[in-house]
């Protein structure tokens, strides 16, 4: 496994500095310490299903969904590179989550999921 | 009249995915931008299909609902296993980028194998869910948790096709540093598989029913 970034190849660097899709990837170290931050919050999540240790309470719900984004964030910024990449695929991605969000929350709210 | 040659060689201009920024009219990979549409619109499918089982969860016509026989420390550490399958995928895309053949071809062999205990996992969940008496056509509510969570591991076991393809185009020398974007494509929509089984695991098994 490597430590240095994989940018570190043998073409000549002078066109990186002029192309949107040219980027600095993180080295292999800091990928494995996304996944170890990406296994605690799993475990923590995990964690919340055995109520006999810790009551969680009415924070049990918004816990679940911020620990849920949290890990949504960390894969879509650091291992599919959204963090580094043309912010262009990021928009693209995000439109569409954006619209399917939008219109399943009013799915939802038509047949009274909420209530 | 410009003096500019018709075809410019652009060989030393290939970024470190194998994607010559010059190719395109955008100046990026338009196979990449193609897959970032194409996941924005996996978005809509897997939402109607996660919205669907919120509604129907508690359908159950009188018999066994789905949430009735989880098994969440059965379905954590399987969730726990496609997540680390993204980290051997990011490292197997590193590992192509730098030229390093061999190591690329060790981590898509894991990753294929972490998905593959994944989509085990979710055979035997699946027939444990028969055997308890929660089948597909038993009500509503496993109507939709089949076919949500059914879709899920259809598009686990393509990605699984995907990257058995690389293995052997790599075993065959026909995936190098040049071509690696071809990684990174497969690499993203894995990483989208993952992703939604993250929020599945959170909103379906974890938050609880009532």
């Amino acid at each position: 496994m490597s430590d240095t970034a994989t940018s570190e190849h043998s073409e000549p660097d002078t066109a990186a500095e002029h192309h949107d899709t040219e980027h600095a990837h993180p080295s292999d170290w800091a990928y494995v310490k996304i996944a170890v931050v990406l296994a605690v919050i799993t475990a923590l999540e995990v964690f919340t299903y055995f109520e006999s240790v810790v009551d969680w309470g009415v924070a049990l719900v918004p816990s679940l969904i911020f620990m849920m984004i949290v890990k949504f964030y960390l894969v879509a910024t650091w291992f599919m590179h959204l963090r580094f990449d043309s912010k262009l695929f990021g928009r693209m991605f995000t439109a569409g989550l954006i619209l399917a969000v939008g219109v399943y929350l009013v799915t939802l709210t038509v047949f009274e999921f909420w209530v | 009249m410009s003096a500019e040659p018709l075809v410019a060689d652009h060989a030393h201009e290939v970024s470190d995915h194998g994607h010559d920024p010059h190719a395109t009219t955008t100046g990026l990979s338009h196979i990449k931008l193609a897959m970032w549409v194409f996941l924005g619109s996996e978005c809509l499918l897997f939402g109607g299909l996660i919205s669907t089982y919120l509604l129907y969860k508690t359908r159950g016509n009188g018999r066994t609902l789905p949430t009735d026989v989880f098994d969440i420390p059965f379905t954590s550490v399987s969730s726990f296993v496609l997540l680390m399958s993204s980290l051997t995928m990011v490292l197997a895309l590193s590992a192509v980028s730098r030229g390093e053949a061999e190591a690329g071809r060790t981590w898509l062999l894991a990753t294929a194998l972490l998905g593959g205990v994944f989509v085990g996992g979710q055979v035997y969940e699946f027939t444990a869910f028969v055997r308890e008496g929660v089948a597909f056509t038993t009500n509503p509510a496993s109507s939709a948790f089949f076919t949500l969570t059914g879709f899920h591991g259809v598009h686990v076991s393509l990605g699984i096709v995907m990257l058995m393809s690389l293995f052997v185009a790599s075993v065959k020398g026909k995936l190098t540093q040049r071509n690696a974007e071809t990684v990174e494509i497969v690499g993203l929509y894995w990483h989208f598989v993952d992703i939604v089984w993250i929020f599945i695991f959170t909103v379906i098994y974890l938050i609880p029913a009532d």
